[in-house]
């Protein structure tokens, strides 16, 4: 396991089922996120400036950067919070297969050596499949530590009945799947009905049970800050583990701008209520420098505690191939090429 | 540290610039620089060189030559020279050079930044994504306007040698704002940059060279304050361009008062920055942070003075605390630094010493819990709140990285607030309900108004202040105007004793037996007896007995300034208003033609008598067309947002009005005035003052507001000066002589109130081309920009 025994997924899982302190904020100990009623004066008060959160998000990435030997250490970093995802209509069992094997093992053990970090048992946080995937990556994954989670509730535009959703849930969460990935019904938000979206995600959060919940918004479908901020406030108050930006399938996906606005949301709530909200940024993020700028803006906005698995995840597939070459030079000094690391 | 450890602790370690190419370029100098005059380096005559350090850790970069008054002489005469060989180029080929700078800069953009942070102590993230960009952009922009000068501005000319003294905060950027629009006119220029920070104009000068830039069209003369005095005072500079303390811009104004040398003034501020309750409170403490922790807090503009809407002040204080402990302060030439080195140990003891007389004053301080530094000049980010606006650290400008934090209860407290001050350079609202954010920037006394946002510049858009901030813009087709004058005005005579109708000599006391009226002074809409008790005489070229005059003195003028400054409902008018009231005037003037053309007729003859009168009613005509349609514009800045460039007026305006055209002169003056909606306080010819009888029947009747129009009669050279030295005069207007020329800017230095006079020249009232227009109303107005990022 990790040598970070107080942050590792057990000590996490521990804290989490028995409500005790899961993260910091500022000099504050933060809750699990049980949810709240739905405040609606809270949600209507949202202000949000989109040039104004431009801005910052453009000026972040000029503002912060790592080299060398922190640089390697953010990198790897990034790997442990990645969910390593595969959605696509064609995907198999031996495809799922690989890319467990890859998540179990994302680094070649050469570099490892390289680098010296044998100790950090470095991994992936997850494998991101489709329910009917769930079986094989739990037998693939086993005894990894790495996590499943599955896409559900008509992912990815989350538009089948109500029913159904719920109940694809409960199937993912009987298969064993440790983390679900739900969609919300956009259309609430464009209807500003969200008292409706308010029950839909707790709705979600039931039938997830201990399983953890991240409620994707589809920000690239929302396309406004405010619609970003308001649902991801009515998501946390319906008892999102994490929110999450995009299913990937978007035209639009993970930005920096959402990311921001999401990430104040979190320490909004986290401010209000003494509860601790994840963040996933998911597709659209595939060079390691974009990684790192995801990362500080994390370190910057919410704090340490979110450059951890338990409270941050890159929902991506490409990322980590070329995180590999980075880390690689590093080791190395010379840039290497994509067919020299194994696939996922 | 293994990295194992580091995937822990998630530190963001070192990541420091390589200053290899620098330290490079200073050796290939053997540290050490001369002047740049004509073309080449020079080295200074005393001999004399002085140190500049790098402020991060106190050591020596170079050492920089010392600019004596044979230095500055050089350096004018070399700029002389070249004048005329550069203004006759043609605009293509100047818009060539300007061009080739841009991609200059361009190609060192990175030897220039890392310079800049050695020199100045700024995080290389600031000179590397803002000032070098700037400049760069700055000459691509003017560039352009040089391609496009005959065509835009075809009746003009450019000043001739332009003296430039920039300041230390943002060194090669005020450079380019300086040289740019200068090089663009036709100018050519002799460049002083601050002691503390001269090697990036140096480094410029090298581009210049590569450019090929014709030799003496840049000069650059490097020494502390006693250069620049030099500079200033040469007679051979047309034109000089302050950017820095109003302290020094001061003196500047006094120096060049009895010179015909134009002057651009961009001074300090204290910069409120207005927080409403339905603001983003979250992206505006991100303002905040490029306000007053942009550049350690060593900007004019810096949103220093937070005002915050009072139910919203705690919590916005704990998000400004939380913010400000993850500012990063340390090594500038370290690219995730926020905050870098303040610039020279004498500023680090004023930023010290203003903000212990803040806490004396009551403020309550907070700094997040920071190591600094052990060499060189750090300075905490620091809030100060608690503060009244009676405190020093609100009055004053601190130059660091010090926000002093105050509540206001409602929009108009808010406007109060933010123009108690003696600055008006900049300012910020935050509101995401544009009503009220518009409402409030268009309150503002302020150059600029950033609605949501803080700190953004652009070359196409104008940067100056209002009040003690200084007068004139940079940027914008609003800043290259600075370095044009009309191209009649240079050879415009002087004007001769003889051109003078006789004036007024004898003084008489009131009652005495009047030869047909004893005219009043008009006051607030009012006829108001003198203070004096006095009257004077009026006599006719030939000497004959035409009437009396009141004697109006210093407390009529502080009447007449309290009457027009209550009348500024004549601003909020809307121009359609001010046009119908100035229409009426002409309606009701044309009605006593025979009687004014008659009475007149004494003073001035018959001829002119007459055509004084039809053209000011054909000016009266002019200006209540104009009133209505001398826009601003909306520029262009790289971003996305509107800046709308708004002609405001100056506020409450002195006028000395000519003494050849008693009539026509006064409304070649007054009109273009009230047409832009200032308010006037007018002293007529000394020569022929009874036309001020004619004038208030004329104005009572046609509905211009009770003191939006004030007339004070008396001897010029008292008036004027009282009007020159009254701090809630905005601005003054001299066309008497020369001497009232001088006398107006060098009595106008309390305030710092715009002064603009005809140097003693003769203006063609009969003709005008050169009698009205957009010249006037340029002067009677000034721009304020305001920005306004949209999108959702």
């Amino acid at each position: 396991m990790s040598v970070e025994p107080k942050h590792s997924e057990a000590a996490y899982e521990l804290a989490h089922n028995a409500g005790s302190s899961i993260a910091t904020l500022g000099d504050r100990s933060l809750l699990p996120n049980t949810g709240i009623p739905l405040d609606l004066n809270w949600v209507q008060e949202v202000r949000v400036n989109t040039s104004a959160v431009e801005r910052r998000a453009q000026s972040q990435v000029g503002r912060r950067t790592v080299k060398k030997e922190w640089q390697a250490a953010w990198l790897l970093r990034a790997i442990s919070c990645m969910d390593l995802t595969t959605l696509s209509g064609d995907d198999t069992d031996e495809r799922v297969r690989r890319l467990c094997a890859k998540g179990r093992q994302p680094l070649q053990h050469d570099l490892i050596q390289k680098l010296g970090i044998e100790a950090l048992q470095i991994k992936v946080a997850a494998i991101c499949v489709y329910h009917v995937f769930v079986e094989t990556a739990l037998h693939a994954l086993e005894g990894s530590g790495v996590r499943v989670a599955a896409v559900s509730t008509g992912f990815p535009a989350g538009l089948s009945p109500l029913a159904e959703r719920v109940a694809e849930i409960s199937r993912s969460v009987e298969a064993g799947a440790h983390e679900i990935d739900v969609v919300i019904t956009r259309a609430h938000v464009f209807g500003g009905r969200w008292q409706a979206l308010y029950d839909e995600v707790a709705a979600f959060k039931q039938a997830c049970g201990s399983a953890h919940m991240k409620v994707i918004l589809a920000t690239g479908d929302l396309l406004t800050q405010r619609n970003v901020a308001r649902a991801s406030l009515v998501a946390m108050m319906a008892g999102a583990d994490f929110i999450k930006t995009s299913t990937g399938k978007e035209a639009v996906n993970a930005t920096l701008p959402v990311g921001l606005v999401m990430a104040r949301s979190i320490r909004e709530y986290a401010q209000q209520t003494g509860m601790a909200v994840g963040f996933k940024a998911a597709g659209g993020i595939r060079t390691a420098k974009q990684s790192t700028d995801w990362l500080a803006m994390m370190k910057e906005e919410l704090g340490d505690s979110w450059l951890r698995a338990q409270l941050f995840r890159f929902g991506a597939s490409g990322l980590l191939g070329d995180i590999e070459r980075q880390l690689d030079h590093y080791a190395t000094g010379r840039y290497s090429a994509e067919y020299r690391h194994p696939i996922a | 540290m293994s990295i194992a450890e580091k995937f822990v602790t998630m530190e963001y370690g070192p990541a420091p610039e390589d200053p290899k190419e620098a330290q490079a370029w200073l050796n290939r100098h053997h540290h050490r620089f001369q002047h740049f005059i004509n073309g080449a380096w020079q080295a200074p005559t005393s001999g004399e060189y002085f140190d500049t350090l790098d402020p991060s850790n106190g050591e020596k970069l170079a050492v920089v030559a010392q600019g004596s008054s044979q230095d500055v002489d050089a350096a004018v005469q070399a700029a002389r020279t070249a004048f005329p060989k550069w203004r006759a180029l043609t605009p293509h080929i100047r818009a060539r050079y300007l061009y080739s700078l841009a991609r200059l800069v361009q190609k060192h953009s990175r030897l220039l930044a890392v310079l800049e942070t050695m020199d100045n102590g700024k995080p290389i993230r600031e000179s590397r994504d803002i000032d070098i960009p700037l400049v760069a952009r700055h000459f691509y922009y003017h560039a352009g306007w040089a391609q496009l000068l005959d065509q835009e501005f075809p009746e003009y000319e450019p000043c001739g040698v332009i003296g430039q003294i920039i300041p230390w905060n943002f060194p090669l950027l005020m450079a380019a704002w300086k040289i740019a629009p200068a090089l663009a006119t036709g100018n050519t220029v002799v460049l002083k940059p601050a002691e503390f920070t001269p090697l990036t104009a140096l480094a410029f000068a090298e581009l210049c060279q590569e450019a090929g830039l014709p030799a003496g069209v840049v000069n650059i003369v490097t020494g502390d304050g006693s250069t620049g005095e030099a500079l200033v005072k040469h007679s051979g500079v047309d034109k000089i361009a302050f950017t820095g303390s109003t302290e020094v811009g001061r003196a500047i104004r006094s120096a060049t008062a009895a010179t015909p040398k134009r002057l651009s003034l961009e001074l300090g501020g204290k910069s409120p920055f207005i927080i409403f309750d339905d603001a983003d409170l979250d992206s505006a403490v991100e303002g905040l942070v490029d306000g007053i922790w942009f550049n350690q807090g060593q900007v004019c503009c810096a949103g220093s003075r937070l005002l915050m809407q009072e139910s919203i002040a705690e919590v916005l204080i704990a998000k400004i605390r939380e913010r400000m402990s993850t500012l990063r302060i340390g090594a500038p030439l370290d690219k995730a630094i926020d905050i870098g080195a303040i610039v020279a140990r004498v500023q680090l003891d004023r930023i010290h010493r203003l903000v212990s007389q803040g806490i004396a004053d009551g403020a309550t301080c907070w700094q997040p819990q920071v190591v600094l530094p052990s060499r060189g000049f750090y300075y905490p980010p620091t809030l100060l709140s608690n503060v009244h606006p009676t405190s020093i650290v609100a009055q004053q400008e601190i130059f660091g990285p010090v926000l002093a934090a105050m509540t206001f209860r409602t929009p108009q407290e808010a406007v109060e607030l933010a123009n108690n001050t003696v600055y008006g350079l900049a300012a910020c609202v935050w509101s995401e309900n544009v009503n009220v954010a518009l409402h409030v920037a268009a309150q503002l006394k302020a150059g600029v108004v950033w609605v949501n946002c803080t700190n953004l510049f652009d070359a196409s858009c104008g940067f100056g202040g209002y009040r003690e901030s200084g007068f004139g813009r940079e940027g914008g087709k609003e800043g290259l105007l600075e370095y044009l004058q009309p191209t009649w005005f240079k050879n415009a005579p002087k004007l001769s004793p003889a051109q003078m109708p006789a004036r007024a000599t004898e003084e008489s006391e009131t009652g005495l037996p009047a030869i047909d009226r004893t005219v009043k002074l008009y006051i607030g809409g009012k006829q108001a007896r003198p203070d004096s008790g006095y009257s004077m005489e009026v006599r006719s070229p030939d000497g004959r007995l035409l009437g009396e005059a009141s004697l109006g003195n210093r407390k009529d003028i502080r009447n007449a300034v309290e009457a027009a400054r209550k009348a500024e409902s004549w601003a909020k008018a809307t121009a359609h208003n001010r046009a119908q009231v100035l229409y009426y005037c002409a309606e009701n003037l044309s009605q006593r033609r025979d009687e004014i053309v008659h009475q007149l007729s004494a003073a001035v003859g018959e001829k002119q008598a007459a055509a004084e009168f039809d053209l000011g009613v054909e000016r009266i005509f002019s200006y209540a067309a104009w009133a209505d349609k001398f826009d601003g514009a909306v520029h262009n800045p790289p971003f996305r947002n509107i800046a709308i460039a708004m002609n405001e007026p100056l506020g409450t305006m002195g006028i000395i009005c000519p003494n050849e055209a008693p009539l026509l002169g006064f409304l070649s003056l007054v009109l273009p005035a009230l047409a832009m909606g200032n308010t006037v306080i007018a002293v007529p010819s000394e020569a022929y003052p009874l036309i001020t009888a004619d004038l208030y029947q004329l104005f009572d009747a046609s509905d211009v507001p009770a003191g939006s129009v004030n007339i004070v009669t008396g001897y010029v050279s008292q008036l004027l000066k009282v009007l020159a030295e009254h701090d809630d005069v905005d601005a003054v207007w001299s066309f008497g002589d020369e001497a009232n020329a001088s006398a107006a800017k060098a009595m106008s230095i309390g305030n710092l109130k715009q002064v603009w006079t005809n140097e003693g020249r003769a203006i063609d009232w009969f003709n005008p081309k050169f009698s009205e227009g957009r010249w006037f109303l340029e002067h009677a107005t000034q721009v304020k920009n305001i920005w306004v990022p949209y999108g959702e």
